[in-house]
């Protein structure tokens, strides 16, 4: 417990409500709420709404569960950098303590309450989800790999297989499909927000790609996995689960998608560089969020659209 | 500076304040939480009774 910095000098005034909830990550807990719903919703079968709600809670919980964890373990690393020092930890608005308690409480909640009320299957992959989290990515990957967002990367696909699941009660090729796309769309998104935060990521000793590899190495491989990106996003219109319009608008969304990180390639400037690398990142939270709301929008269009 | 010593220096009446205000805020959050889950699993028993 000697870790509060040394400039808090005044008595500590414990932790506001806000900080409890700045520590759940809520911009990243929102993205893995929807497309857990969106599982949900496009899964063959019946939930009642309760339940449903319920589930969709728990995914939510557990997000928020493996965010908190994760500011326990990665507060050294998130006072060096600038987007990260504010955060309740590395400020010493909190104590580490109190964050890895509310996070085990959390994630015991979350995944102790998706069973009983929902099933077994859903809960597991939530357990799976927070473990590979906090233990795959942020304990052991992140601080040794530049592969660290690839492999970790599963974590945040696995939302809409729990959602798929908590219907279901197993996991279709439907739900492949969708872990299929998050997986293959993660890379490219962070990387692309690494791109330009490599100094800071250097200074905090995090080998992401373009600290280990450079940004040349960074920005190809950026390129072949929006072109992965691709069979991912058709998958759903090939399995025959969404329909044609579906499929176009997928096409058109990647081709966009391939063609920004066309230009962020082409791009070797540091201003220019440093411009589409910001507006590619911008665009991966959009990318991904019109193509689950496409998948929502057949699905309640009756595989129409 | 340890947690314990920042526990024990000494509070000015602006301080403490702001240690009650936060303590009053976390009590009323779990207050709320608490409600939420008694509702909550209100919500489940009943579903999961009529066989939802």
């Amino acid at each position: 417990m000697s870790e509060l910095p040394s400039t808090t000098l005044t008595p500590y005034a414990g932790a506001a409500v806000s900080d409890y909830l700045q520590i759940l990550k809520p911009r990243v807990m929102s993205l893995v709420v929807f497309t857990g719903f969106v599982g949900l919703a496009v899964a063959p079968g019946h939930l009642h709404p309760v339940l449903a709600a319920v589930a969709v809670l728990c995914i939510a919980v557990g997000a928020g569960a493996a965010g908190a964890i994760n500011m326990w373990y990665d507060r050294d690393i998130d006072r060096v950098m600038r987007r990260t020092a504010t955060r309740p930890l590395p400020a010493g608005r909190m104590m580490p303590g109190e964050a890895l308690g509310f996070g085990v409480v959390l994630a015991v909640g979350a995944v102790a309450v998706m069973g009983l009320a929902v099933n077994w299957v859903a809960a597991q992959l939530l357990a799976l989800t927070i473990a590979f989290y906090v233990f795959v990515y942020t304990m052991w990957l992140k601080r040794r790999t530049p592969q660290n967002i690839v492999i970790g990367g599963a974590a945040g696909a696995l939302p809409p297989l729990i959602g798929w699941a908590a219907v279901t009660g197993d996991v279709g090729w439907g739900a492949v499909a969708l872990f299929a796309i998050i997986f293959f769309w993660t890379p490219p998104h962070f990387w692309a927000l690494s791109l330009y935060r490599a100094d800071e990521y250097a200074d905090a000793g995090i080998p992401m790609l373009p600290v280990v590899a450079g940004a040349r190495e960074t920005k190809r491989q950026m390129l072949l996995y929006t072109l992965m990106l691709w069979p991912a996003t058709l998958m759903p219109w090939l399995l025959g689960f969404a329909g044609p319009l579906y499929g176009a608008g997928a096409g058109a969304l990647s081709l966009l998608f391939t063609l920004s990180a066309v230009r962020v390639w082409r791009d070797d400037s540091a201003g220019a560089s440093e411009r589409s690398a910001r507006q590619m990142f911008a665009f991966s939270l959009l990318y991904l969020f019109l193509i689950f709301a496409m998948l929502l929008a057949d699905h309640f269009g009756g595989g129409r659209l | 500076m340890t947690a314990g010593e920042v526990m024990d220096a000494k509070e000015t009446p602006r301080e403490m304040g702001e240690r009650k205000r936060r303590m009053r805020g976390r009590n009323r959050a779990l207050l709320a939480v608490l409600l939420a889950l008694v509702a909550l699993f209100y919500a489940i028993t009943i579903v999961r009774i009529g066989g939802g």
